[in-house]
């Protein structure tokens, strides 16, 4: 029989032996947490265990207070220097004018909600009316013709990112293997590649509007002109990271990996599925990400010129339309545009992790 | 009385009573049925999109959206900002837009092939007047010693270019270029600009077919800036001037890098300015659809001008919306309900610095036309002389008076508006004008006559070859 005495020596190691795992559980989900910038989770969390104040007071300072506090000074001399600068549409806006402006969006995009919201009511109105007169009339529901608010351009921008950014992927990454796999191939693409690749996104436009336009000549709604003329002009600048990265890595697969492959007598299709791919996955992936960054970037310039309704024409007609709120509105789209961008590299890291079981 | 004539007779009672009582059951029955059914004849395409440029005199377009005139025609119009004039026009051509506010050069030009070919009609023009011409502020300091002052110390308006001859001058033995902007080469602004310029002795440049810069044997260089980006580009010194439409000269002022020094009414009194282009394809399929257009668009139109300017204030609130205009009330205010600022402060009386439906600003007249072909003959963008004739034949196909009409008449029918407010007897062409800042007259009919009359242009058989006229 256990004695009182066992039992209740053996009740704080079933504790221990319960908090360490805690502990290590919290500290494996700690890299997972890192990835998405949620990092700082894991010294609470550690802190609430009761494991080692000191040290996850630190690190919770590291983590959390030290960005903290650059992102106050930030705005504290942003505030400071904004009103000091003065354009013809006014002062450079400060912090609260930004702020101001993103309420006044939403309450516009409310707005808009409302105007739709009557549009219909007016419409089957309208066609309650004409039904009545004669039972046989055809009636349509038409959509709403409103112009597109601030969140539906942010979709819209998303939209034509990953529609450029996957033809990007299309091309760059079979392109990539080969280049990787054959020295020749790589050399054949090498030169064109190099031309390429610098040509800034506002010189590819003409050409790519001018193609568009002659090869495609339906003006189906669904996929106007100019959502194709920016996805491909996405596509044209952002293959490039994607392209090197894939032959990079694949060319750098381990010699030996190689052998073995030949030793085993692997077909081509199995050599490249179980042996190429996997190995070069983690460069793909970093291709992937800077490929897919570059795109966000070049997307704003193209939405400007091609008059795609996202957040590029935004910031065009915001310019065009030098109101005393344009300046503002305009930063609120670049905070927009920013935070895009990071999530989205975010997710590209949180998927190569997934898939790779590494951050490099 | 005969017997037939009695049967005769009778009959004819009958007819009338029938006719009475036909006459009776169908006011009866018009009682029932609601004002919507009657109004909207079957369009064939109901679903519309029209770009615009930021200007305000784009406004009988969103009037008629906002107002309802559209809906009630049975039409679901969006309205599109475009990024430049350029743009619009290849818009309009491709089929990307089904129609657009124009400038009123644009549908002649590309008709006659000056840029890109398409035969574009027009069925309503928007407004008369609109524009100015502003200079920065360096320029107005050295144009102002050459200007006539008031008793009171303000200057005589309007001012003449005569007064910019000595600072361009100037420039010219510095070894500068004076440029200044317009918006499009077949733009309203650019010829109103290329007339006041020349009705002061300067030169304005010339086209030819191999050159279509328009900077030929120019005194004045002028290039193309689009209308939004004109302050900014005034501000950074790339050009000296600008002439555009409204609200870029108000707002040079409200920023205080630049002063308007001639309002295009003081040019040329109640000029055409811009207009509603179609493709006449689009006018041929959808004929019941163009003219309900029409009618929204007219609708629009009276109501910015209706009770002298009442419903204006109202108006610029609309065109204040983002989506729209988007500059900032106050200075979309400031030219459209009844005045205009000059030098910071001065501001004089404008009631008619923008026209809606006044002196029948929406009624499409051939001499409008034809006088904006006249001035693209004058600086050679129409490189050989052409008979009268031509610019009759090209009037006629370009603007649509009878799709006007046929709006208008439906319009009168269903009382939304008065048998006096348009010009049913007009056969195109309006009388002889010389309410030009030149005094020369203009008539319609004659315009080889007329463009021998200008002292500074290409005149009859004469062409620019190389950097030279010849003929």
């Amino acid at each position: 029989m256990t004695s009182l005495t066992e039992i209740s020596a053996a009740a704080p190691s079933r504790l221990v032996a319960r908090r360490r795992r805690i502990i290590a559980a919290i500290e494996r989900s700690a890299a997972y947490l890192k990835l998405f910038g949620f990092g700082w989770v894991a010294p609470f969390a550690l802190l609430a265990a009761g494991e080692n104040p000191k040290a996850q007071a630190k690190e919770l300072w590291r983590q959390l207070g030290i960005p903290l506090l650059a992102i106050a000074a930030f705005i504290a001399l942003w505030g400071a220097l904004a009103p000091r600068v003065h354009t013809s549409l006014g002062a450079l806006p400060g912090p609260a004018q930004v702020w101001a402006q993103t309420e006044n969006l939403y309450a516009d995009y409310r707005g808009e909600r409302h105007r739709a919201q009557a549009f219909y009511e007016r419409q089957e109105r309208r066609n309650a009316e004409l039904l009545a007169a004669d039972p046989h009339a055809v009636v349509k529901i038409h959509p709403y013709t409103g112009q597109p608010t601030f969140l539906d351009q942010i979709c819209t921008s998303l939209e034509t990112v990953f529609a450029g950014f996957l033809l990007a992927t299309l091309v760059a990454v079979p392109l990539g293997v080969l280049c990787g796999l054959s020295p020749g191939v790589n050399a054949a693409f090498n030169p064109l590649i190099q031309l390429f690749k610098p040509v800034s996104p506002l010189a590819w436009l003409p050409i790519v509007t001018m193609v568009v336009s002659a090869l495609y000549v339906s003006n189906d709604p669904t996929l106007p002109k100019s959502f194709i003329i920016s996805a491909v002009t996405v596509t044209l600048c952002s293959l490039w990271p994607a392209l090197i990265n894939t032959a990079v890595g694949v060319a750098s697969i381990d010699r030996d990996l190689v052998n073995v492959g030949r030793v085993l007598r692997l077909s081509w299709p199995a050599m490249l599925i179980r042996l190429v791919l996997p190995s070069s996955l983690p460069l793909i992936f970093t291709g992937l990400r800077l490929s897919l960054g570059v795109g966000w970037m070049v997307l704003i310039a193209a939405e400007m010129l091609a008059q795609n309704p996202g957040l590029g024409k935004f910031v065009w007609d915001e310019f065009q339309n030098g109101s005393s709120q344009s300046l503002a509105n305009i930063m609120v789209a670049v905070l927009v545009i920013g935070s895009i961008g990071f999530i989205l590299d975010r997710m590209m890291l949180a998927l190569q992790a997934a898939f790779t079981h590494s951050t490099r | 009385m005969t017997t037939s004539d009695r049967q005769a007779n009778s009959r004819a009672l009958s007819r009338r009573q029938v006719l009475r009582r036909g006459a009776s059951a169908i006011a009866l029955a018009s009682l029932g049925v609601p004002a919507i059914r009657r109004a909207r004849a079957t369009v064939e395409k109901d679903t519309l999109k029209f770009g615009f440029i930021k200007l305000t005199d784009m406004a009988p377009l969103a009037i008629a959206r906002e107002l309802g005139y559209f809906e009630d025609e049975g039409l679901y119009v969006s309205l599109e900002p475009q990024a430049n004039w350029k743009v619009l026009l290849d818009g309009v051509i491709s089929g990307a837009l089904d129609g657009a506010h124009m400038l009123a050069g644009q549908p002649l030009g590309a008709t006659i092939g000056v840029g890109t070919k398409a035969h574009i009609v027009t069925p309503f023009s928007m407004d008369l007047n609109g524009n100015g011409i502003t200079v920065s502020n360096a320029v107005w300091a050295a144009m102002k010693k050459h200007v006539p002052l008031r008793a009171d110390g303000k200057p005589v308006h309007p001012i003449k270019a005569d007064a910019l001859r000595p600072v361009v001058e100037q420039y010219k033995s510095d070894g500068k270029p004076f440029n200044m902007g317009m918006v499009f080469p077949l733009s309203t602004h650019n010829y109103e600009l290329r007339y006041w310029l020349a009705a002061g002795g300067l030169k304005p440049g010339y086209y030819s077919p191999s050159d279509n810069s328009g900077q030929i044997m120019a005194d004045v260089l002028l290039s193309v800036t689009p209308p939004p980006q004109m302050p900014a580009t005034l501000e950074a010194g790339t050009i000296l001037g600008y002439c555009v439409g409204e609200p870029w000269n108000q707002q040079a002022v409200f920023k205080k890098i630049g002063v308007p020094v001639i309002a295009d009414y003081q040019i040329w009194k109640n000029k055409p300015e811009k207009v509603f282009g179609l493709t006449a394809d689009f006018a041929a399929k959808y004929p019941q659809t163009t003219v309900a257009i029409t009618k929204a668009l007219i609708r629009a139109g009276m109501w910015l001008d209706a009770d002298n300017n009442a419903n204006r204030l109202k108006a610029v609130k609309i065109l204040a919306q983002p989506n729209y205009v988007g500059a900032d009330a106050n200075v979309i205010a400031n030219s459209m309900t009844g005045t205009f600022e000059y030098e910071p402060g001065d501001k004089r009386a404008a009631p008619d610095f923008n026209v809606f439906f006044r002196y029948y600003a929406t009624q499409p007249f051939y001499s409008h036309a034809i006088w904006y072909l006249t001035q693209m003959r004058r600086w050679g963008q129409i490189a050989i002389s052409q008979p009268d004739s031509w610019y009759d034949s090209v009037a006629k196909s370009v603007y649509r008076p009878d799709l006007y009409f046929a709006a208008a008449k439906l319009l009168v029918s269903e009382g939304k508006a008065k048998q006096p407010d348009f010009l049913w007897s007009s056969d195109g062409y309006l009388p002889p004008n010389n309410a030009f800042i030149d005094g020369i007259e203009y008539d319609g009919r004659k315009p080889n006559a007329y463009l021998a009359k200008l002292l500074i242009g290409l005149k009859h058989g004469q062409r620019i070859e190389g950097t030279k006229v010849t003929g």
